[in-house]
């Protein structure tokens, strides 16, 4: 019995080697290695353009290209300021606003709610990840402006008006419901998913006996999550946020439905405005000579940005994960 | 059933303050079922557990010993699908009664888990956080209280020259050492062990075993075992538990020596499980 | 010897201190309690808005002309947006097609080969920067590679940049689903004396298949709806473009795009119509992608 089913054995190795050859074999070890370096290759090909192609605007105008706030297309002066200063800004809100709302969900799934409604609320979290950001910005511009507009900043505006600091930021001049506060709401509701989902599956990886002992002290269930499990997932809660920092940063067509797209400077949240990313949008098919160069140098500047964030973000989840 | 039982305990294990005092039952369970969704997993469960004792719950893997230590802190009640009737009657109140705070509950009922569970903050942290819960205590006393909790739990002298450091760098038997000194910082009245030794070394075991015999004067204690030797050890009761059912309980040398039935009998000679 | 009497007809009955909870914490947790609710709640409420949006406003102006007609000149009357469709399914069709052979050869590279390599290390970080990367940035990429030097927008610039999106999406999910089949398959099929190569196809491929082809639906949902990257590589265009697809290719993103911010009324009513049928669309694709990994677990 044992020597046919050796011969069995023998005769299916020798079906295996005669179909593939060795030169398949290698051939397949060189074309997963090529396709792996495609990707290398294709954020050396980013950075290589942006740089390039952004070169003669830095040269132009040096660091000044960062520090001024004009933008005009006439008389050919680039800055870049008030695009830099408003993608901060705007996603520096939508993190205010998105990450204890993405915590509250993440706290939600894997604390509050019975497991059998789990799936069907992470689906509907992970769906609002699906929507293209193209909706987002009609449902922005049609839909939320105008609420916004109506109901927060006509009142809040006729409350504010003439107190010293917030009558300047909180007081919209046209309320027209686009600008800078809105772009970071629609934002918030953009990175999300994200944050709410890279939480959830680290508080799920908490082990259940460190949860039970928090709990059998006589924890109440904000104080397990408030000083053991959120601590626990410590720094990949942070990489979370950086990542939705990072979306936020990059995000184009919400922004540009809902921000405005000024090219001035205002000190109110209220105003329009314009990011990195909107700005490239609206001016980059039109644009030529230096004004295409002072694009391209924005993107390099929204790329080395966006590179940090990310990178942070992905050593902070990573560390967590391997330990 | 009223009948009082009288227990000759060798010096080794015996308590001579004890001597010829009455000892009370703190924690009396009746008719106790618990159900995992449809499934029974206990049946009608009666037995007394006496005040400042050590109680050792053992049986095969799947008996129910766990479930049954589980339903003290009523802590199942953290998964919805479980549940349990009956009475447990702890100083003459019934635990599983809604009207009982299940965090008021949990704090005089501690529990102490297979794993060391360090909680992430420093090494004094970890135990004046139980402790902040339900007191609001000025710094000194607290200081104080932690240092006796520390000591009690024969940790005081290893790790106070490094009370803020994470208690996640101390070794597994300090770790469940802290664990046990957290606790017991709370100054409970009973204290539940689940199997406290299993993940760790025989030293580290020695150490704690050591430490659950000096509890004793002080807390009612129940412990779930796998290691039959570790329940001869350290306790004065040993309750055997199979499939869900209470099979005998009794003193623990009486249960080793000369059990009543014949399964607790098969079970102790290693016959089974 | 001494003596202990066990008497279970006494019990404890020390005054027990209960009561030693303080008010505000159980305030604090019920707040947390209501707050994680409503946050919930907050999220599937926006969805739902979104998607009674779309209906409400698109459902009007969903006609066969719809489907049929071309998108119309500016104060042209009627019109519809199929070449927009057709132009989207096909650069998307063309995006996926050319990412999925590098995405999963790639992430096979990952799993198989390089695994904790410095040279796989540095592929697996950089590909996780890429797939959160601003897609606007992958169109000015490609706006400088294929678009400057071929001297016009073309559907195979829009095809490369959505490809782009699209790779390390597949890299992602095929390494991950590769790193779950057990190695204990790799060695039975090396064992028989298998190469390599097709231990790989054979037998891992095989084994994480319904995992890889979920990732393949998700990076093509993902890449549908994308429309900053088509701005400066397929454009758009009013009319059917050429089978070359040199010039502008007209696609549904980039129309929608331009019509719902226009003065005309019946290209907003299109764009609506576009905007729901691209939504649905790609939600339709990532609960089916997640149907099928879900049922595969199950298995």
């Amino acid at each position: 019995m044992a020597v046919v089913s050796d011969k069995v054995s023998m005769s299916n190795m020798q079906i295996i080697r005669r179909r593939t050859s060795p030169v398949f074999d290698q051939g397949f070890r060189w074309a997963s290695y090529g396709s792996a370096l495609i990707v290398l290759a294709v954020l050396a090909g980013i950075i290589g353009t942006m740089v390039h192609g952004g070169w003669p605007a830095f040269k132009e105008f040096g660091f000044g290209f960062v520090t001024s706030s004009i933008w005009n297309v006439g008389a050919d002066q680039y800055g870049a300021w008030v695009a830099i200063a408003g993608t901060l800004t705007s996603a520096l809100i939508a993190l205010v606003i998105g990450v204890p709302i993405s915590i509250g969900i993440a706290i939600f799934l894997t604390q509050l709610c019975p497991s059998w409604l789990r799936r069907p609320v992470s689906t509907v979290i992970e769906l609002l990840a699906a929507v293209p950001s193209i909706i987002y910005g009609m449902w922005g511009l049609f839909v939320f402006a105008p609420l916004f507009a109506k109901y927060v900043q006509v009142p809040l505006s006729n409350i504010v008006e003439g107190m010293p600091i917030i009558g300047t930021v909180l007081y919209a001049r046209v309320p027209s419901g686009v600008g800078m506060m809105t772009a970071g709401i629609i934002l918030a509701i953009m990175i999300i998913p994200f944050i709410a989902s890279i939480t959830r599956d680290m508080l799920d990886q908490i082990p259940t006996v460190l949860r039970e002992s928090a709990y059998g002290i006589g924890c109440t269930t904000w104080e397990v999550v408030r000083h053991v499990l959120l601590p626990q997932a410590g720094v990949s809660i942070i990489g979370a946020i950086m990542l939705g920092l990072g979306r936020a940063l990059g995000e184009t067509m919400a922004v540009t439905f809902v921000i405005g797209n000024a090219n001035r400077l205002s000190l109110s949240l209220f105003d329009p405005s314009s990011t990195i990313a909107s700005r490239i949008a609206n001016e980059f098919n039109e644009a030529a000579g230096l004004q295409m160069n002072a694009l391209l140098a924005l993107g390099c500047i929204l790329f080395v940005v966006t590179f940090i964030v990310l990178a942070l973000a992905r050593l902070l989840i990573s560390r967590v994960k391997t330990h | 059933m009223s009948s009082t039982i009288a227990v000759n305990t060798s010096s080794a294990i015996g308590n001579a303050a004890a001597a010829d005092t009455t000892v009370p039952v703190r924690i009396a369970v009746k008719n106790l079922n618990f159900y995992y969704g449809d499934f029974r997993s206990l049946k009608d469960i009666s037995i007394d557990f006496y005040d400042r004792q050590v109680t050792a719950l053992i049986g095969p893997s799947g008996c129910g010993k766990s479930t049954l230590l589980r339903t003290f802190n009523r802590i199942y009640s953290l998964y919805p699908e479980q549940r349990a009737d009956g009475q447990i009657l702890l100083d003459g109140q019934n635990v599983l009664s809604p009207s009982v705070d299940v965090n008021e509950l949990r704090a005089r009922v501690g529990m102490v888990f297979q794993k060391p569970t360090p909680f992430p903050m420093s090494i004094y942290d970890n135990i004046a956080f139980g402790i902040r819960l339900y007191e609001k205590l000025p710094k000194s006393e607290l200081d104080g209280r932690v240092e006796e909790a520390l000591r009690k739990a024969a940790l005081w002298d290893e790790v106070k020259d490094k009370l803020r450091q994470s208690g996640m760098g101390l070794s597994g038997g300090q770790q469940q050492r802290l664990c046990i000194a957290r606790t017991i910082a709370q100054r409970p009245e009973v204290i539940l062990l689940d199997e406290p030794t299993s993940a760790l070394d025989p030293i580290s075991t020695g150490k704690i075993e050591e430490l659950i015999e000096q509890l004793r004067s002080e807390f009612t204690i129940v412990i779930v075992t796998h290691n039959m030797q570790q329940a001869a050890r350290i306790s004065q009761f040993t309750a055997f538990m199979y499939l869900g059912e209470l099979i005998e309980f009794g003193p623990t040398t009486k249960m080793f020596m000369n059990p009543s039935k014949k399964q607790t009998q098969d079970y102790i000679t290693g016959r089974f499980g | 010897m001494d003596t202990v009497l066990y008497n279970p007809a006494a019990t404890v009955t020390a005054p027990a201190p209960w009561g030693r909870v303080r008010r505000s914490r159980y305030v604090a947790d019920r707040a947390l309690k209501v707050i994680c609710t409503l946050f919930t709640l907050l999220g599937a409420f926006v969805l739902g808005w979104i998607l009674l949006m779309l209906v409400v406003e698109g459902i009007g102006g969903l006609s066969p002309a719809v489907f049929t007609e071309t998108t119309p000149g500016p104060g042209t009357a009627g019109g519809g947006i199929a070449n927009a469709i057709v132009g989207s399914l096909i650069l998307t069709v063309l995006g996926i097609v050319a990412a999925t052979p590098i995405g999963v050869l790639a992430g096979t590279y990952l799993a198989e080969y390089g695994k904790t390599s410095m040279l796989a290390t540095i592929i697996r970080f950089v590909n996780d920067i890429l797939l959160a990367a601003p897609s606007i940035l992958i169109g000015l990429f490609v706006y400088m590679l294929m678009v400057q030097p071929m001297g016009g927008y073309s559907g195979w610039a829009g095809g490369v940049a959505l490809a782009i999106i699209a790779v390390p999406v597949i890299v992602r999910s095929t390494e991950d689903m590769l790193r779950l089949v057990p190695s204990s398959l790799r060695e039975a099929g090396a064992a028989l004396g298998a190469p390599m190569s097709t231990v790989i196809m054979k037998i891992s491929w095989k084994a994480a298949r319904a995992g890889m082809v979920t990732g393949v639906i998700l990076a093509t949902a993902r890449i549908a709806g994308e429309t900053a990257p088509l701005l400066f590589t397929a454009l758009n265009n009013n009319f059917w473009f050429s089978p070359t697809l040199m010039g502008g290719v007209s696609n549904l993103p980039v129309t929608i795009y331009q019509f719902a911010l226009a003065p005309y009324e019946n290209w907003r009513e299109l764009a609506w119509a576009g905007a729901l049928i691209i939504t649905l669309s790609i939600l339709a694709l990532s609960v089916v992608a997640r149907l099928l990994l879900k049922k595969d677990k199950v298995r």
